[in-house]
């Protein structure tokens, strides 16, 4: 009798105990978050600080080297294909950033738009963002080849040229034309996001300001334009990061030529991590890019914030 | 090596049935997109059904683009998994050296059975102590060129110096046919090109002590200013984004009169004579042949391209491994592969000079000793994981890119210095 009134008492203290965890928020907030902070340690925490090891060491590729500390940074420093790359990568984002913002808002308000065949127009305008990027960047490959490129036959059938233009092999052009392939396959992530933050704004308010006499350019500058702030900031801050850290578009094609003309931060650390096999300097190439990305993300988080606390 | 089962090799060939421990072992071999396509069917149908049958072993090739070998190779080398031979290109052995295997023993039997390998091809594939793969072939680099147009600006023969060859380029190019080089960052064509145009002149990356880095020479600016005129005068400028395969193309649609290239151009226009013509409605490949690199004040040099076979330490198969590499480079099976190349590539070894197929078509004869007077990155110093360094960023194809995008010859010498100095400091 005293040992079954023991047992269910130790019972009743495991089960008050379980349901003490789970009714404490904190154990069940930890017990919830656990599988989220197991996939971050694994699949990024745990890369990032190999990657942080790697670049403070002299890991070649099967050899896994020592500490070195700062040694592959100061190289860097030294490097004018390194500053190179930087350049390009900040100008290949602020550039592109502009004009995907500009066309894709300009889309969105198209399409926010009543007309017919409405569905199936939003579908196409989303093509260039479902195809797999390294096919579609080998089409503009093509469409810019040297010999046989498309665009330069037209050009020249219209009467608009009399050479040819050399996309890839000049340097500028060829980094106008990584660019302009950024653009035409970024567009449409900007055009879909806002049109979904458009389609919250609730047309009572374009009504009472049409009402009020309010013009259109007034009506978007004083409503549509305040109140799609936060979502253009949120895509604005998703698109620079993934333009920032951009590898397989100009991978594919340009491979960061002519002559280094279109390394960014991603391709120099590919070739010379992967292709050369210096693993060292191309963990320290790629994680040059974090202090500018995190402050980056600081600065619009905290714009974001203050909007919303507006 | 393990031993094969009881009965040894005369055991093996009683029961007419591969040993019985190799039975399922696959071995995966990496390889590039061969431009001569009927080689790899060869090596993905009929060799790999002979390996099966006379060594038990599946054999699994995979082809991929040149310029992504190397990344396979890193990823397989920091992941220990992956192809149990990759087939690599260049002195790229030498940037592996700490893993790959030691195929010494297989590398002297192929050499003491076939004449011994090419110079080229030891430089690459020996880092002065052992070999870190077995020497497989070699491309060789010559100009494919048309007959006729050369003719008709009055070269019944090739160029034999530079200046012949920018003076016949810029009659061509006036004609709308100029002459097509790749400067661009790719593996083959460009280096093949700019090593030799520089030591054609007597510029080189470092003294034969391997340390002292003479770049910076006035040798290496005339022949940068050279290449400038070049450019200007006789070539097509979209080659500063072409890849290896773009002069095959512009080549073969007559877009270029002449390109440094192997013989895949000459080949791809024989086995489709109907596809390819000349503006007279004739098969080109009767107007195709082939120049060597014209010389420069200190000679005429060629850095042909060489191809080998690397055992990756961490592979699990090596015994199966060893023992394909040796039934691969063994002459039979090796005549079968290199009877399809036509000429494209040459064996690693000499004895294969020797080869009927050299008296097939006299067109392809300037490739049948090619490799006898090759030299490798590096020179005057031996080919090492530096010099490999050099050539996989690209730094000497780029010194010329640079000064014929513009800037002064001088500038683009001095940065290309720096930046072998600190590879060679490093």
């Amino acid at each position: 009798m005293s040992s079954a009134t023991t047992e269910a008492g130790v019972g009743g203290i495991r089960r008050s105990r379980r349901r003490m965890l789970f009714e404490d928020e904190r154990w069940l907030a930890m017990a919830l978050l656990s599988p989220t902070i197991l996939l971050l340690g694994l699949f990024i925490a745990y890369p990032f600080v190999t990657g942080v090891m790697l670049s403070l060491s002299n890991a070649r590729v099967g050899v896994p080297g020592e500490f070195v500390g700062f040694a592959n940074f100061a190289r860097l420093w030294n490097d004018p294909i390194f500053a190179k790359a930087v350049g390009n990568t900040f100008i290949y984002t602020a550039v592109t950033t502009v004009f995907k913002l500009a066309l894709g808002l300009w889309l969105a308000v198209l399409l926010n738009r009543h007309f017919r065949g409405k569905a199936l127009v939003r579908a196409f305008i989303l093509l260039p963002f479902i195809i797999p990027t390294v096919l579609s960047t080998f089409a503009w490959k093509w469409m810019f080849d040297p010999t046989f490129s498309v665009l330069n036959w037209t050009f020249r059938t219209l009467g608009l040229i009399d050479t040819r233009i050399n996309w890839l092999g000049d340097p500028d052009l060829a980094m106008l034309s990584v660019m302009i392939v950024n653009i035409w396959r970024g567009v449409p992530f900007y055009a879909i996001s806002l049109l979904a933050g458009l389609q919250t704004i609730s047309p009572d308010l374009h009504e009472a300001a049409a009402i009020d006499g309010a013009r259109p350019w007034s009506r978007f500058w004083h409503i549509t334009w305040p109140l799609l702030l936060p979502v253009t900031m949120v895509v604005v801050l998703f698109s620079v990061i993934q333009t920032f850290a951009d590898f397989q578009l100009v991978y594919v094609l340009t491979a960061g030529g002519p002559a280094n003309a279109t390394h960014l931060f991603a391709t120099y650390a590919y070739q010379v991590a992967i292709g050369t096999g210096l693993l060292s300097e191309g963990a320290a190439i790629s994680l040059a890019m974090f202090p500018v990305l995190f402050l980056v993300v600081i600065i619009q988080l905290l714009y974001i914030r203050r909007v919303e606390t507006r | 090596m393990a031993r094969i089962g009881g009965g040894g090799l005369a055991g093996i060939l009683a029961s007419a049935q591969a040993p019985a421990y190799a039975q399922g072992t696959t071995i995966h071999w990496l390889r590039w997109n061969d431009f001569v396509p009927a080689s790899d069917q060869l090596l993905r149908r009929e060799i790999a059904q002979e390996c099966q049958r006379a060594l038990g072993i599946r054999l699994n090739v995979e082809t991929v683009n040149a310029n992504d070998i190397q990344a396979r190779v890193t990823s397989a080398v920091q992941s220990g998994s992956g192809p149990d031979i990759f087939n690599v290109l260049n002195n790229w052995p030498q940037l592996y050296a700490q893993s790959a295997a030691d195929v010494s023993d297989i590398a002297e039997e192929v050499a003491a059975a076939q004449g011994g390998f090419y110079e080229v091809a030891k430089a690459v594939a020996h880092d002065g102590r052992r070999w870190l793969a077995v020497p497989f072939s070699i491309v060789g680099n010559t100009f494919a060129y048309r007959k006729s147009w050369f003719e008709e600006v009055g070269y019944a023969e090739f160029p034999r110096t530079w200046e012949q060859f920018r003076d016949a380029g810029q009659k061509l190019k006036a004609k709308g046919r100029p002459l097509g080089q790749t400067l661009g960052q790719t593996f083959g064509d460009a280096p093949t090109f700019t090593y030799p145009l520089m030591w054609s002149f007597g510029g080189k990356e470092v003294e034969a002590d391997g340390r002292t880095v003479v770049l910076n020479s006035p040798e290496t600016v005339e022949s940068v200013r050279f290449m400038t005129r070049l450019w200007r005068d006789a070539c097509d400028e979209g080659g500063l984004a072409w890849d290896d395969s773009n002069n095959n193309r512009a080549f073969l649609s007559g877009t270029i009169s002449a390109t440094l290239n192997g013989a895949s151009i000459y080949i791809e226009s024989m086995r489709r004579p109907q596809s390819y013509l000349t503006d007279r409605g004739t098969p080109m490949k009767d107007d195709i042949r082939h120049g060597v690199m014209p010389a420069g004040p200190a000679g005429s040099f060629h850095f042909h391209l060489p191809f080998s076979n690397m055992m990756p330490a961490y592979s699990r198969n090596q015994d199966a491994t060893r023992r394909f590499l040796r039934w691969i480079h063994s002459k039979d099976v090796f005549e079968r592969w290199f009877v399809t190349q036509r000429g494209f590539s040459v064996g690693a070894t000499t004895v294969w000079e020797q080869h009927p197929i050299w008296n097939e078509d006299p067109v392809m004869l300037p490739y049948r000793n090619a490799a006898r007077v090759g030299r490798v990155p590096g020179y005057a110093g031996t080919s090492n994981a530096k010099a490999a360094e050099i050539v996989t960023k690209y730094v000497i194809t780029n010194m010329y890119a640079r000064a014929v995008q513009g800037i002064a010859p001088e500038q683009a010498v001095r940065e290309a210095h720096a930046e072998v100095a600190r590879i060679y400091a490093g």
